[in-house]
């Protein structure tokens, strides 16, 4: 409230108030009762759940392929992005246009199809069989999965600002003798890195919790190919809600402290980018 | 003009929360007229059952309407639920208005009369255990049996393939599972550790542990994998239906008597009014027509007489352990599928 | 950046189509050719069943819903993170975007601990006769829900590269809030805009986790799409199954088009204008 003389622009108690009430219902209130849920249970209990050899070697799997699928994500999102935006070529409007699919398609149909796909009989995976590769029911199958449901984030994310950003900036720079690379990283990049981020973020999250997909490309091997989510299903169908929601709030805990460090490196990029780059 | 480039968007959004408020009016309204219909003229029932029973029920359905007709005058209408059984399980518990469930296996309604939902003595309130129909655990091999699988001891053989369910997300596997340890538990005469040596080899052969049945059966099936299917009986028939030159069914000499169980949800048909009709569409179930449909789906007739009917389909003479071997559901669940069970400690202890 | 970049220009194009065609268009190929493997007549019985067109319909109006919801929270929700200063703004934006990272599953879950009968406030909801959860009201729930940050997402990060200038300026000069808003803000906005409620609507479809915990699976009742394939799956139905997934295909394209001809509308009244 200290700064509230600040405020020119009308509408912060209105907007604070449908943010915060919707907020509430949608996303507070039954988180809530998670957390409610898992603290009928003692704390030794939840530590001994969680620790357990398959948890972990679950949260193992699903973190590693995650992270791998967000990277493979983030940077084929930028390439996309940017070609999107700044190329002209034949059949733009169609691949702009694909982009969203994987959100429309329900992810247990974009499982079966992928396995179907690369497994060793499908024509992928007979492809990579000759070289003694398997896809589908092992971990590189878990990532291609998860690859497919996060295509649109970081695409989605980069797009906008990248419209917004003018290129002239970008062949001044250029035309004063700086490398097409140089000029990327040094004048672009610092623009679109909040957005990279973002979308980053929301990819890791969604394919950190994916259970759709993978459960049919994965084999659900214990301690191979067997995600979190999947132990949280288990348990659930042994009517064990208090470990369901256990290891449910670990991750829970886990995705908001990566989207918390996004929103982090996001404002403070902003704050950095007003501060140098608005008398431009 | 400016107000032209927006205006499209502005009236295009507008329409859209138009529409959408609208939509939720109008669901609001239909639920409470649905619920209203139910008390004068048609009955609604609402039958929780498990996955592959949509044949068997969209056939009864209509036979049963006829003869409640016959015999009350009023029409019935049912709305069938489909899911993995421990799923639907656990959803009537949590609030999902059934008036009868008919799960793959016992324990799965006991999960619903501990929810307060199911009266004690179910088991005894219909014939059989109150389990119309039975079924049993089968292997679907490839065309020929080119790994010449006859029996359990088979499928622990090196290079052999293994599909099957993962016991603790899907009910059906668990029937897979006790299968398996019924035969090793005779071979051995009851030596658990010689038991446990066994099934701990026959899941190391076992290539993709899928969540449920029909998982299991899209890696055998579509994707090749594997060399058998560890399937139910009447998903094993099924498949040999869609595909009758590719697959052939091989019954082990030792298999379980897997007893889908059936029960009235007492809460729900008391608060609805619907005790009778529910009580007469579970017993109908043991009628000789209701007894055929579920042979020509491939589940086992309780009523012995029209199981013979069925010999050519079934292999009558396999040896069916019961899950009272077990000790009863709740004691094969507490030992073999819970957290630190059995079938954890054979992917743990490596 | 003309013709000395020809050749980074076509390797990125080149990759870009490369990775869209192994990852999108050839999963979508196989469902097509999945639910057309028995020929156009299965394939019309498939999508004619009665089960499949309550199913749309159902499909359809959770998808609205949960857009306009999320539209109106999105657009509030961005204008309050964006345009003022006050604390807790890096937690509201993380809580915000939370429900994207939790697994459907648990989605679900919670809703029914919230609402369902083991809920403090079930016997309250169950004397109203209000049905939440195995009812409509829980899926148009769980699809805001896994919808939650699409819209807002997608304004943020423009309005921030916006600043606040042109509209303290503006309040400065008097301007009421909705015509700050209608006047500077929105021309900015969008197109972010209508690519979040195109994200949003796209998922709100798709979506299966969340809503199959919630749904009860009850036919012609509590289905949507998505679920009635699941089912259709589950009963050894593979064609069907496809040629229903197919049907969400069509759904998402259709959504797709809408957007680009308001685009093409959008941008070339704009033009008229300069």
């Amino acid at each position: 409230m200290k700064s509230k003389n600040k405020r020119i622009i009308p509408g912060f108690g209105l907007s604070m108030g449908v943010t915060l009430a919707i907020l509430s219902v949608i996303v507070l209130i039954p988180l809530a009762s998670l957390v409610i849920f898992t603290a009928q249970m003692s704390l030794g209990d939840i530590i001994k759940t969680i620790t357990r050899d398959r948890v972990l070697a679950s949260f193992e799997v699903s973190f590693l392929t995650a992270l791998i699928a967000s990277l493979i994500n983030a940077v084929m999102g930028v390439i996309l992005a940017w070609v999107l935006v700044r190329y002209d070529f034949p059949l733009k409007r169609l691949l702009d246009g694909m982009i969203e699919l994987p959100f429309a398609l329900p992810t247990a149909v974009a499982g079966i199809a992928l396995t179907s796909m690369t497994a060793d009989t499908g024509f992928i995976g007979s492809f990579f069989a000759r070289f003694g590769i398997r896809i589908a029911y092992t971990r590189i199958g878990i990532t291609v999965a998860l690859v497919f449901i996060g295509i649109p984030f970081v695409v989605r994310a980069v797009q906008p600002v990248l419209e917004k950003l003018d290129p002239s900036i970008e062949e001044a720079a250029a035309t004063l003798g700086e490398g097409r690379c140089r000029t990327f990283f040094r004048v672009v990049f610092p623009e679109i890195m909040p957005a990279v981020f973002t979308g980053f973020g929301l990819a890791f999250g969604r394919c950190l919790g994916e259970y759709g997909s993978v459960v049919f490309i994965a084999g659900n091997q214990p301690f191979e190919t067997e995600i979190t989510p999947l132990i949280i299903m288990s348990e659930l169908q042994e009517y064990d809600y208090a470990s369901a929601t256990a290891i449910a709030l670990v991750m829970l805990a886990a995705s908001f402290l990566i989207l918390f460090l996004v929103n982090f490196i996001q404002i403070r990029n902003a704050k950095i980018l007003k501060g140098g780059g608005s008398g431009a | 003009m400016k107000t032209n480039t927006k205006s499209f968007l502005h009236k295009a959004f507008i329409a859209a929360s138009a529409l959408a408020i609208g939509a939720a009016g109008f669901t609001g309204c239909s639920s409470v007229k649905a619920e209203d219909a139910g008390e004068d003229e048609v009955i609604t029932l609402t039958n929780v059952s498990y996955d592959p029973t949509r044949e068997l029920y969209e056939a009864y359905n209509k036979v049963f309407a006829e003869h409640y007709k016959e015999l009350t005058g009023r029409d019935v209408e049912i709305t069938q639920s489909h899911g993995g059984s421990g799923k639907q399980a656990l959803e009537v518990a949590n609030g999902l208005e059934a008036d009868v469930v008919t799960l793959a296996l016992e324990y799965d309604v006991n999960a619903v009369r501990d929810a307060g939902l199911i009266e004690d003595g179910w088991v005894s309130e219909f014939p059989n255990d109150s389990a119309p129909y039975t079924s049993t655990i089968v292997f679907l091999v490839r065309k020929g049996n080119p790994k010449e699988i006859k029996d359990w001891d088979d499928l622990i053989k090196e290079g052999v393939g293994v599909i099957t369910p993962n016991p603790k997300t899907s009910g059906g596997a668990r029937w897979n599972y006790l299968a398996a340890w019924a035969y090793a538990d005779k071979l051995y005469g009851g030596d658990e550790a010689q038991v446990k040596d066994f099934i701990k080899k026959l899941y190391q052969n076992v290539l993709v542990l899928d969540s449920g049945a029909r998982g299991a059966t899209t890696s055998f099936v579509e994707n090749g994998q594997g060399d058998v299917l560890l399937a139910w009986e009447n998903e094993a028939y099924l498949s040999i239906k869609d595909y009758p030159d590719d697959y052939e069914i091989i019954t082990p000499s030792v298999s379980i008597l897997a007893q889908p169980s059936v029960a009235i949800v007492d809460k729900v048909v008391d608060k609805r009014g619907t005790r009778d009709a529910a009580t007469e569409y579970l017993n109908f179930l043991y009628s000789d027509e209701a007894q055929r449909i579920a042979g020509d789906n491939y589940y086992r007739p309780s009523n012995e007489a029209i199981l013979k009917e069925y010999a050519d389909t079934f292999d009558l003479n396999v040896n069916l352990v019961t899950i009272q071997q077990f000790g009863g559901w709740d004691e094969a669940q507490t030992k073999h599928f819970a957290d630190g069970g059995v079938f954890d400690e054979i992917y743990e202890a490596k | 950046m003309r013709k000395s970049s020809g050749l980074v220009k076509w390797l990125l194009i080149g990759i870009s189509f490369l990775f869209i065609f192994i990852m999108l268009v050839l999963p979508l190929v196989t469902v097509i050719t999945e639910a057309l493997r028995q020929g156009f007549g299965a394939y019309k019985d498939a999508i004619a069943d009665k089960y499949t067109v309550k199913a749309m319909l159902l499909t359809l109006e959770a998808t609205l819903a949960a857009t306009a919801v999320n539209t109106i929270f999105g657009l509030f929700a961005a204008w309050l993170i964006t345009k003022f200063h006050f604390r807790g703004k890096k937690l509201l934006g993380s809580l915000i975007d939370l429900p994207v990272t939790v697994s459907p599953i648990i989605a679900g879950l919670i809703f029914v601990l919230t609402f369902g009968r083991q809920s403090p406030i079930y016997p309250l909801l169950e004397s109203l006769d209000i049905k939440i959860v195995f009812a409509v009201p829980g899926i148009i729930l769980a699809t805001v829900f896994v919808t939650f940050p699409f819209i807002s997402r997608e304004l943020i990060p423009v309005l921030e590269a916006e600043g606040t200038d042109e509209e303290e300026a503006a309040a400065l000069m008097g301007a009421k809030g909705w015509t700050i808003f209608s006047k500077i803000t929105f021309p900015h906005i969008k197109w972010a805009f209508l690519y979040g409620i195109v994200l949003c609507a796209a998922r709100a479809m798709g979506e299966f986790g969340a809503v199959s915990v919630l749904s009860g699976h009850l036919r012609g009742k509590t289905n949507t799409l998505p679920l009635h394939v699941e089912i259709l799956f589950n009963e050894f139905k593979y064609v069907p199954a496809f040629a229903v997934s197919s049907i969400l295909v069509m759904m998402a394209v259709a959504i797709l088009i809408i957007r680009s001809v308001v685009e093409y509308i959008g941008k070339r009244e704009s033009e008229n204008v300069h």
